[in-house]
Formats: C-alpha cells, sequence, structure tokens
C-alpha cells in the first residue's frame, strides 16, 4: 500500500447541515492505494497557524480517483476546512493506518457507528461484500438523515438512534445490539469512546469479534512522532496511527 | 554557472550538503521513503536510543500551540539492542550518512551506548542528547550543569573514534557556557537547540493538556530564539554549529548560515511536510545561484551587522 502526498483538487464540499460537511476531493493515488479504516492527514492551512495537519478517516472511495471525508466542524482546523471550495487545491498524505480485517467478511457483519465516526463505515461497507447490517447514532434527525441514506442507497439494513429521539430509536446505539448480535459474526465499530466500549462488551458476552477505531491527537500520522500512544495490554502503548486506528477489541486494556 | 558546492564539514565527516533531519522527528527514516528522496538529504539522524527500551510517557502526549507543538514522548524508544537488530538494516541500505542518537540516566549508559555504536557498521556519527536527567545526581539534567556536560562528553569521546557531535538544551542561563564546556571535552560539534520547556492549559476543564503537565516546545514559534542561540554559540566556539529550531524553508535555513550555523536539522517541518527537507536543498542550491554564489560555506557567520 504505497503512500502519497497530493496536492488533490475539490470538486465538492457540500454541507450536511450547518456543521457537518462532506469534502470530495480527487486524489487518484491515494485512492487506489486506500483500504476502509484508513485515514489521511490534511493540511488545512498554508500559513503556519494552526501548523499540523489532521487526521480524517476516508469516507468513501469514488471510481473516478476521488475520495470522500466526513467532517465536522469543531475547532480552527475544520473551520478552514469547510470554506474549501471546489476547484481549489488541497495537500493531502496517505493513505495511512491499519484499516478493518476484512478477511473474515463473508459472514454477515454488523457496522456501528456514532456520529462521526460513522465516517469510515461507508467505505467499509462499500467494499463488503455480502450482507450488511449498519446500526448508526448521532445527536438528532438533521444530523443522522443524511448519513443513513447513504448507507441504505447501497443496500444496508440500517438501523437508527438519536439522542434526543427525533429519528428512530430514543437512546443509545449498544441497546439496538442484542437483537442483531445472534445473526453477525464480526461488529466494526467506531464513534465516541464509551460507545464502543459498550459494544466491545456486548460482543464479549456474545463472543462475537469486534473490530473497534480510535482517535487520538496526532503530529504526523505516519509512525514517526511517537505522539498518538494509547495504554496497550501489557502496560505498554500502541500507536494509533500505525498499529491502528483499527484494533481487535481484545487487543485493548479495556474493562468490558 | 559552475556547478554549486554545498559540502560542509562536522569534524571528520564531510556532508554532501548541510540538511539534516532532526532527532525524533523523522522516525527510523523508513517511514518517510514515499514522501523524499532519503539520499539527497545532508544526513539523517534517528529517534533517541537507549540502552533500554522506554515505553514513554501516558497521553495525551502532544498538543498543537500558535505556531508551534508540545510533546511530551518520554522518550520512547526501541533499546539499542533491537535498534541494531531491526532499524540498522534498512538504515544501511541509504547513502546519506546516518548519525545516532543516544540518551541515557547515567555516565555508564552513555559510555556503554557509544561503545556498542562504535561496532556497528554504516553509523557515521553519535549525537550525545544531554537533556535527560542525571539520575544519579537527583535528576538534574546532564546539559543544565557545565561539569555535567563536559563528563558525559568526555566519557563518549573516550568510547568511539566516530564524529561526536552534542545537542545543547536551551533550558539554561547562558548556552555558550554549555558549548565551551562541551568542545573542551572533546565534541567535535555542538547542535542546538533541543526543545524548550512550557506548557499548554485547557481553561474550560481547567486540566494540562499535556499528561505530563510541562513539555517541550517546537517548531516556528521557537526560531528566534533558536537563531539568537546559535548566533551566540558561534562566537563561543570553535568546532561547527548546527542551528536546530523551528526550520521549515530555504530561506530560515539561510538565515542560521548567517547567524554562523555549519549545518541545520529539520525537525517539525517533517510532520507536517514530510518533503520539506528535501525542499530545503533544492532551495539553497537555488539560493546560491540567486545570489551568485558558488559555495554554501560562503554563508556561514555572514551575518551584516553593519560593524556592530
Ligand atoms: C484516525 C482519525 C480519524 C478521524 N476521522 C475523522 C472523520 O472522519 N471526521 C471527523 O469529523 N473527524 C475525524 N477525526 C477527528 C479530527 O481529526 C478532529 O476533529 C480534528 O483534528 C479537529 O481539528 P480542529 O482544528 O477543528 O480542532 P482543534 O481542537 O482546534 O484542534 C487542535 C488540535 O487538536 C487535534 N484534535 C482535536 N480534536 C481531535 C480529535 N477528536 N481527534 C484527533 N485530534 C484532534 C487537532 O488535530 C489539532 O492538532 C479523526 C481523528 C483521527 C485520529
Ligand atoms: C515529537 C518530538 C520528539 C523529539 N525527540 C527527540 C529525541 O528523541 N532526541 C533529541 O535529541 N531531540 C528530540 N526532539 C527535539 C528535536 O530534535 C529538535 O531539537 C526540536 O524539535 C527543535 O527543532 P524543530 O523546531 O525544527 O522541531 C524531538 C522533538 C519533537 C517535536
Ligand atoms: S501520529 Fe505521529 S507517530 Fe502516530
Amino acid at each position: 500500500m504505497p503512500q502519497s502526498q497530493q496536492q488533490s483538487r475539490i470538486l465538492a464540499n457540500d454541507p450536511l447541515t450547518a456543521e457537518v460537511f462532506r469534502l470530495t476531493v480527487y486524489s487518484p493515488e491515494i485512492a487506489v492505494a486506500a483500504a476502509p479504516g484508513q485515514f489521511v492527514m490534511v493540511q488545512v492551512s498554508s500559513s503556519l497557524d494552526p501548523l499540523l495537519r489532521r487526521p480524517f478517516s476516508i469516507h468513501s472511495r469514488g471510481a473516478d480517483g476521488s475520495i470522500s471525508l466526513l467532517f465536522k466542524v469543531v475547532g480552527r482546523g475544520t473551520a478552514l476546512l469547510a470554506k474549501a471550495r471546489p476547484g481549489d487545491k488541497i495537500d493531502l498524505l496517505g493513505p495511512f493506518g491499519r484499516g478493518f480485517d476484512l478477511s473474515a467478511a463473508e459472514k454477515p457483519v454488523c457496522l456501528i457507528g456514532g456520529g462521526m465516526g460513522i465516517a469510515p463505515l461507508l467505505f467499509l461497507a462499500q467494499e463488503l461484500p455480502g450482507r450488511k447490517h449498519a446500526l448508526l447514532g448521532a445527536r438528532n434527525r438533521d444530523e443522522l438523515a443524511p448519513l443513513a441514506k447513504f448507507f441504505a442507497d447501497i443496500g444496508c439494513a440500517v438501523q437508527l438512534a438519536t439522542d434526543d429521539g427525533s429519528l428512530g430509536h430514543h437512546g443509545f446505539i449498544p441497546d439496538l445490539l442484542d437483537e442483531v448480535l445472534p445473526d453477525v459474526s464480526q461488529v466494526c465499530t467506531c464513534g465516541p469512546s464509551p460507545m464502543m466500549r459498550g459494544v466491545a462488551r456486548k460482543c464479549r458476552a456474545a463472543e462475537v469479534s469486534c473490530q473497534v477505531s480510535l482517535e487520538t491527537h496526532m503530529a504526523c500520522g505516519m509512525g514517526a512522532c511517537l505522539g498518538c500512544a494509547v495504554p496497550g495490554r501489557d502496560g505498554s502503548y500502541v500507536h494509533v496511527c500505525k498499529e491502528g486506528p483499527v484494533f481487535n477489541s481484545e487487543e485493548l486494556p479495556w474493562e468490558l | 554557472m559552475e556547478t554549486l558546492d554545498l559540502r560542509v564539514r562536522i569534524g571528520a565527516l564531510e556532508l554532501q550538503n548541510p540538511v539534516l533531519t532532526a532527532s525524533g522527528t523523522f522516525g527510523y527514516a523508513k517511514e518517510f521513503e514515499p514522501f523524499l528522496n532519503l539520499n539527497r538529504l545532508g544526513g539523517i539522524i534517528v529517534k533517541g536510543i537507549s540502552l533500554e527500551p522506554r515505553a514513554g510517557n501516558p497521553p495525551p502526549r502532544i498538543v498543537e500551540t500558535a505556531c508551534g507543538m508540545l510533546n511530551a514522548i518520554g522518550l520512547e524508544n526501541v533499546g539499542i539492542e533491537r535498534f541494531i537488530s531491526e532499524k540498522m538494516p534498512y538504515l544501511r541500505t541509504l547513502t546519506a550518512p546516518l548519525i545516532v542518537n543516544i540518551l541515557g540516566d547515567s555516565l555508564d549508559d552513555y559510555r556503554e551506548l557509544a561503545r556498542r555504536l562504535d561496532e556497528v557498521p554504516g553509523i557515521s556519527g553519535i549525537e550525545v542528547n544531554i537533556s535527560c536527567p542525571n539520575v544519579k545526581k537527583g535528576g538534574v539534567a546532564f546539559g543544565a550543569v557545565p561539569e555535567m556536560a563536559a563528563a558525559v562528553t568526555a566519557v563518549v569521546r573516550g568510547a568511539t573514534r566516530l564524529p561526536l557531535i552534542v545537542k545543547l538544551s536551551p533550558n539554561v542561563t547562558d548556552i555558550t557556557v554549555m558549548a565551551k564546556a562541551v568542545e573542551a571535552a572533546g565534541a567535535d560539534a555542538v547542535s542546538l537547540i533541543n526543545t524548550l520547556i512550557g506548557m499548554a492549559i485547557n481553561a474550560e476543564t481547567r486540566k494540562p493538556r499535556l499528561a505530563n503537565i510541562i513539555g517541550g516546545l517546537s517548531g516556528p514559534a521557537v526560531k528566534p530564539i533558536a537563531l539568537r542561540m546559535v548566533w551566540q554559540t558561534a562566537q563561543a566556539v570553535q568546532i561547527p554549529v548546527i542551528g536546530i529550531g523551528g526550520i521549515s524553508t530555504a530561506d530560515d535555513a539561510v538565515e542560521f548560515f548567517l547567524a554562523g550555523a555549519t549545518a541545520v536539522q529539520v525537525g517539525t517541518a517533517n510532520f507536517y511536510d514530510p518533503s520539506a527537507a528535501e525542499k530545503i536543498v533544492a532551495g539553497l542550491e537555488e539560493y546560491l545561484q540567486r545570489h551568485n554564489e558558488e559555495r554554501i560555506s560562503t554563508l556561514i557567520g555572514a551575518l551584516d551587522t553593519g560593524g556592530k
């Protein structure tokens, strides 16, 4: 999987809500090398402030050498990214990291995403053959409805949950899992840490393998700065950009 | 135009150009292979190595600050054994000179590291990180006391014939005192600056942003301080000075040469632009052409202070 640095032309930057955008760029070298669960490092400014690149999961891959990112404005870097316009160039590095392990993919897979953690799961759903089930959660209908449509459009069975009950189940996604677990052999999840822990706990009880995608602050994304460490199982640290961002939940020292 | 001459000399080591990569910001080089031609670099300095592997600090380890970043990695590294068995085979395939950065808790650690590396083929020099606590002396950094800095330099000098660079900490009252002490103890060159100790706080949560509370500041924010320290040090010692701190363009590098640096190291810039070091080499050639100069060495210490 060769990595590259690419000045990528922006094809679209569609607002899905006031805060969530889908950015599509023409980046053929990165697109061809990418696997679901991997991420890119995006230069958000050509000045020295903000200085560091921002990591974003690859949200989907087009047949035409494009990739899309799904992002929410949470700070200065993402606010700058929201201003990017079609025709602008943006500097991307990637693809980085270990993505989802698809080797058991013939069996039914359940994708569980919360908030912006939904981003990498669409690319995964695109690449997975066979039956797949998506449990998706977000704060409210505005945020969840457009994302849910992307999954329905590619033939996923979709179940939804919102914090405020404005769409789907009123409450948390792990609540929906009990019904689905007996039918699946693999769960892939990305989202807030409490959600992923809840999912991993239920998977362990049901003896279903669970892959989780983690987030940490990153300076380089390529294994050079060692800034992205999180505790691993044996008292040592694992590096999210290199050994992750996708881990088997059993590789993490989570109290489940 | 004649062919350009970017060569510089660090003790017995001749570099094809004066652009090196800074320890801890370039991994073990292989990570950067997709993004630049490693053999175009003047030299490669790898992540600091200790005798035993180190796990490093708990997260969060890094935080972005205005035009810079703070890190508290905690000197995580694979240790000398694994460095030699796992990292050296690849590093030996590169033609760019390899300089190994070392760190220790005691004089014995430094001596043993230098002795081991002296026997390993494919290493062109040693850079000694003295910004580490001396465990036997109550944890005071070796680099904070001239006698201790000199003692480290002397034990390493006694254990290896490899060119020896001592990397100075800026967290001292007068860096020229340290530079003179290590020069007298046998250093072939000094490199500066290591990171400046700093801190960041989250006002909302009222918590420090780094688990370690304090960390080292690097990036463009530190460049003016680094430049000033290089300028003062270059006047205080006879040995070459290698400038480090916030360098991300060829112009930044030229400023360091004018201040008296013989070579430079590119650090944090590797993170936001992994081809920065190679671009700086190309940019220096362009600078020489634009200024009708043939040799980079004519820039060293050529600062025009108007007679001051
Ligand atoms: C592997 C990976 C994949 C990601 N994928 C997505 C995605 O698909 N969509 C999405 O919206 N977000 C994603 N994120 C989170 C995204 O990187 C942050 O929201 C973004 O960096 C915030 O930048 P900012 O300048 O707006 O925020 P600021 O808070 O101003 O950023 C300050 C610094 O903190 C870092 N930072 C802040 N929040 C995070 C965070 N949650 N994770 C990592 N670094 C952070 C920034 O990178 C920057 O260095 C991902 C993070 C990782 C590690
Ligand atoms: C993440 C990180 C890790 C570093 N690790 C080391 C190290 O192991 N040994 C060392 O001597 N310096 C280390 N440094 C210091 C750099 O080599 C350099 O001296 C410093 O960052 C200033 O240069 P810059 O502003 O160009 O980054 C590290 C710096 C950073 C940012
Ligand atoms: S982000 Fe730099 S090592 Fe992982």
